[in-house]
């Protein structure tokens, strides 16, 4: 891989770090219930993001999949967790 | 391995890169300092749409000039984020409204119709 692509990719990757660490302070000092499902929604987003950005840096298209399923597992798990802390169950 | 890219491609998928990155890490210092949940709620559109519309492009334009043809299944993320983005963000909201309104927050809107009786049919 070219220099250009390493740094660009490495640079990515380091912002979502700092901003997977950012949205984690929010999880955990999160008044309410509400704040801590959206910073996991958030973290499950910037793990997909993650993965998009490793599949550029290595040229694979493997981990297409992988960020596929992460956003539908973050979509299925935020979405019964707020229904939860809504209702007191997932399904009525 | 991929040194068949030519250098223009890279440096737009670099960019793009770079701009995702940003918005990514500025939604995050927001949802951090905002305070309240209902403000904290907006900075997070900003990496929904910009951050994973520019990975996804630079997605589809590196695959594309790797293999010489046009890929364009990257664009099944965008497709996905922007079905299920809003379903989650309105449920959250919704879930931050009626708990608010059940402990009789301050600064809670009131509900539009005024409430059903008991019994009066759903």
């Amino acid at each position: 891989m070219s220099s250009l692509l390493f740094a660009t990719t490495t640079f990515a990757l380091g912002c979502y770090a700092i901003a997977s660490l950012l949205v984690l302070v929010r999880l955990t000092r999160g008044p309410r219930a509400q704040d801590r499902v959206f910073a996991l929604d958030l973290l499950y987003f910037h793990a997909m993001l993650v993965m998009l950005v490793l599949g550029i840096r290595h040229g694979s298209d493997a981990y297409f999949e992988a960020a596929l399923l992460i956003a539908l597992f973050g979509f299925v798990s935020s979405s019964a967790m707020a229904k939860f802390i809504l209702r007191g169950e997932v399904i009525e | 391995m991929s040194a068949d890219v030519p250098l223009w491609v890279e440096a737009v998928v670099g960019a793009l890169l770079v701009l995702s990155g940003l918005f990514v890490v500025v939604s995050a210092i927001g949802f951090l300092r905002l305070p309240d949940f209902f403000l904290r709620m907006h900075p997070p559109a900003l990496a929904y749409t910009f951050g994973s519309w520019s990975v996804t492009l630079a997605g589809i334009i590196y695959f594309s000039a790797l293999e010489s043809r046009l890929l364009l299944h990257p664009w099944l993320i965008i497709i996905l984020l922007s079905i299920t983005v809003p379903v989650t963000t309105l449920l959250l909201a919704r879930v931050a409204l009626f708990r608010r309104r059940a402990v009789q927050a301050a600064d809670t809107p009131p509900p539009l119709t005024p409430p059903q009786p008991p019994g009066a049919g759903e």
